[in-house]
């Protein structure tokens, strides 16, 4: 039972904390966004260092500017780069993690040991990290000289220099990719409903297939996606796609923060009761099947809270590419890194504003939804 | 009563303005904060002069604010947001050139010092060339320290006489010589990471269009997309094909550059002559024996320069030493004091005459020409245009990297000279 006058208590203990909350988080962020929206620094008429400075309202004209002129490729680049970093780094993440933590599973001797040997990437700094991958993959020593040692020609990978690009794409090719890929698995789903026989669910999803195939065809997505300025100057600018200077960087973030992903998969194996083991084992299971179908699905919200954790870190990644690849680099240039050449060195603070709004409604995408379902669990288990 | 009060308060305050005016009158006291980047390598020069300037005004506590950083990317980045935020350092270094004008200057954030300049004979000292170059509207807002230049080209000398080659005076020497370099298994020219490719192209550049034709890319004469600036774009894309550019060049430093040429990996750099005081200082080399040095191909004449130096910003909490330190700064003792540790030249033309024992032989050759030749200002180090386009300047080598194609590049320049206001 809770009384006005405890409820009042609470309120006032809360207070300074809500105050600093409101201030130096969403007042700074409307702060923010009200500087995307102006010209500082981006109007060559207007020293944007004055003391005085002159700003004025141009709308959402920084964000129509770094999405459609032809000098802004860098950005555009940069959230290419950012996908990509994302589902490799997080997929690697998992799927090392999970490995290492089914591994250290077995009963080894020693699992104090290793365990502590994998975490302890995590207590380095991404600084830290990337500097020394950075010497570690020079095209010229480190790893690319490994086979020598076993009397193999060495490797002529360039790594971070390397400019080739796979699965490259234009962007007028988007429309057509994503309806293809968003087509494709609309099918495996109608298949199993199919099968299944959940009529309801199958006619919903082939109308929503039909809807796309027929949109596409229709022309719709050309009327809203991107127009670019120049786009045959920028299909010059090399195809885009997942540069391979990024695999450096992405064994570099790997390597750093698997070991934290390994450290919550082997709670939640953990978090199995030992009957629910016996009992498989006693139904015939080997083991295999009995981490396949037994152990597996039990991780599935430490899968979910392990991709929220490591996605938020992608989006956001700054110094582990800064101390690998410098800001320089373009084939591995990410959002964070522009936020500060843009800001700090060109003195475009409109600019450097409208890209960090935009990674901010990023990752607002991702972890909104994630807090929202949790603190439904919780308000649920409450009751 | 109050009346009185009322006059006295109004004569200190008259008096108070007049102080930064009369400031030979007063001895500097209290604090003085030196906003720099000059660290590690170059932090003793910089404490060499701080304690000169100890010597002379012993009431002053002089505060070494430093920032790690090469070429102060990281002390730019700082020292904006205090300026921002209303406390500036008593006195920053900074490029002299556009790095300064284009961001401080404009911005009515320094004070002018032609007064200073008259009263201590800088306009004489100083070549004429550069006090013109780093002047705005008629004044001059920084006081150069020291003179690095650009345009300049190491080599192996005993390297090259194994291969047959003499250092190229043209480019089109280099371009000849390529060949034998590359069937011998040697990097003919060797490039760094981004900036330093930037640092190529401006000696390219240069050698092209000659020092007008360089000066007429800021003042608007040589037109950012006509023939004379797609005629350097070619020559550089030649070049280029005879360098490790794409191959291996994102991840070297400069350092490591020269190091492949000490090394005879590869035949030539361009490099500003901050790489003189590597390999003399950390290489240990003899100049002229250990390495070679020319001017970059077709620019022997002119000399490409950047410069650190330091002025007195509005506000700057101390102007009384902040002048003071300004007055030794341009002395041949400071100079003399800070630049043979530091590796470079002072920008005055009397002060290595003075004490040329303190200079190695490649820093006397350099003086010398600096004392002679025509002065270009470098663009990748701040002088020739200002922050917004050097950055997109970054964008414009790799539209031309990626592309190839010489067109793109120059309407790429075209677009950022107007988006920064640089060209003119």
């Amino acid at each position: 039972m809770r009384s006005q006058r405890d409820r009042t208590i609470a309120f006032l203990m809360l207070l300074p904390s809500l105050a600093l909350l409101g201030l130096f988080v969403y007042g700074f962020i409307m702060q923010a966004i009200g500087t995307s929206m102006s010209d500082w620094g981006t109007n060559p008429a207007q020293p944007p260092l004055a003391i005085n400075v002159v700003k004025s309202f141009v709308g959402f004209e920084n964000y129509h500017n770094i999405m459609t002129d032809l000098l802004e490729f860098s950005f555009r680049n940069s959230l290419i780069n950012t996908f990509f970093f994302t589902v490799f780094f997080v997929a690697g993440c998992l799927g090392v993690g999970l490995f290492l933590a089914l591994l250290l599973d077995q009963n080894v001797m020693g699992e104090g040991l290793f365990r502590t040997i994998f975490l302890f990437p995590m207590a380095l700094s991404f600084v830290v990290t990337g500097t020394i991958w950075r010497w570690m993959l020079q095209p010229g020593g480190g790893i690319n000289t490994l086979p020598t040692a076993i009397g193999l020609p060495p490797i002529t990978f360039g790594w971070i220099n390397s400019r080739e690009v796979a699965f490259g794409f234009e962007w007028a090719d988007v429309p057509r990719i994503l309806t293809v890929v968003g087509v494709a698995i609309l099918s495996i789903l109608a298949l199993r409903f199919a099968l299944s026989g959940r009529r309801r669910a199958l006619m919903v999803v082939g109308g929503i297939a039909a809807l796309l195939i027929v949109l596409f065809v229709a022309g719709f997505w050309n009327l809203i996606w991107l127009p670019l300025d120049t786009p045959e100057a920028e299909a010059s600018i090399a195809p885009k796609g997942f540069n391979l200077a990024l695999i450096g960087v992405i064994i570099a973030a790997v390597w750093q923060m698997s070991g934290y992903t390994m450290a919550m998969f082997i709670a939640g194996i953990r978090g199995v009761s030992e009957e629910l083991r016996e009992a498989s084992r006693v139904d015939g299971c080997n083991e295999l099947q009995m981490y396949r179908y037994i152990i597996l699905p039990q991780l599935t919200p430490i899968f979910l809270s392990a991709m929220i954790i490591l996605g938020h870190i992608s989006l956001k990644i700054f110094d582990l590419v800064f101390a690998m690849a410098g800001p320089d680099n373009a084939q591995t240039v990410v959002p964070g890194l522009l936020v500060y050449t843009e800001g700090f060195r060109e003195n475009s603070f409109a600019k450097a504003s409208a890209i960090a709004v935009i990674m901010l409604f990023g990752v607002a995408i991702i972890i909104v939804p994630y807090l929202w379902s949790q603190f439904r669990e919780a308000s649920r288990a409450d009751r | 009563m109050k009346s009185r009060l009322l006059l006295v308060v109004l004569v200190i305050a008259l008096l108070s303005v007049f102080g930064v005016v009369s400031a030979q009158d007063e001895a500097p006291s209290g604090e003085l904060e030196i906003f720099s980047w000059w660290a590690g390598d170059e932090g003793p020069a910089l404490e060499a002069l701080i304690a000169v300037y100890a010597a002379q005004y012993p009431d002053v506590e002089v505060i070494n604010a430093t920032v790690t950083g090469g070429s102060g990317v990281n002390a730019r980045a700082v020292l904006k947001t205090r300026m921002l935020g209303g406390t500036p350092p008593a006195s920053f270094q900074v490029h002299a050139g556009q790095e300064l004008t284009g961001t401080w200057v404009i911005a009515d954030r320094m004070e002018p010092l032609t007064d200073l300049f008259v009263a201590q004979g800088w306009n004489e000292a100083f070549p004429a060339q550069l006090i013109e170059q780093i002047s705005y509207e008629g004044d001059v807002y920084s006081v150069p320290v020291n003179i690095h230049r650009s345009n300049v080209m190491w080599s192996n000398p005993a390297k090259l006489e194994e291969w047959g080659i003499a250092a190229p005076a043209t480019w089109d020497e280099f371009l000849v010589a390529c060949p034998t370099l590359q069937a011998a298994g040697v990097t003919p020219l060797v490039v760094g990471e981004a900036w330093t490719v930037n640092h190529l192209w401006e000696s390219v550049a240069l050698g092209v269009l000659g020092a007008d034709g360089w000066a007429g890319i800021w003042s608007g004469e040589t037109a950012a997309d006509g023939p004379e600036m797609l005629a350097v774009w070619d020559k550089f894309s030649e070049i280029l094909a005879c360098s490790n550019v794409g191959v291996d060049s994102a991840g070297l430093s400069w350092q490591q550059a020269i190091d492949k040429v000490i090394a005879g990996e590869a035949a030539f750099n361009i490099m500003g002559d901050w790489a003189a005081g590597y390999m003399v200082t950390t290489l240990e080399l003899e100049p002229g024996v250990g390495f070679g040095f020319n001017a970059s191909p077709d620019t022997a004449g002119t000399f490409m320069w950047l410069s650190d130096s330091f002025g007195l910003p509005v506000g700057s909490p101390n102007p009384v030493a902040t002048v003071a330190w300004l007055e030794l700064l341009g002395s041949v003792e400071g100079q003399n004091a800070f630049n043979p540790l530091k590796g470079s030249i002072p920008a005055r033309i009397d002060a290595v005459s003075a004490e040329p024992d303190l200079y190695n032989t490649y820093l006397q050759a350099a003086a010398a020409d600096w004392a002679s030749n025509d002065l270009a200002g470098s663009l990748a180090h701040g002088v020739a245009a200002n922050e917004r386009f050097m950055g997109d300047f970054n964008q414009v080598i790799e539209i031309y990297l990626a592309s190839g194609s010489s067109a793109a590049a120059s309407a790429a320049f075209k677009a950022v000279c107007a988006t920064s206001g640089a060209c003119g």
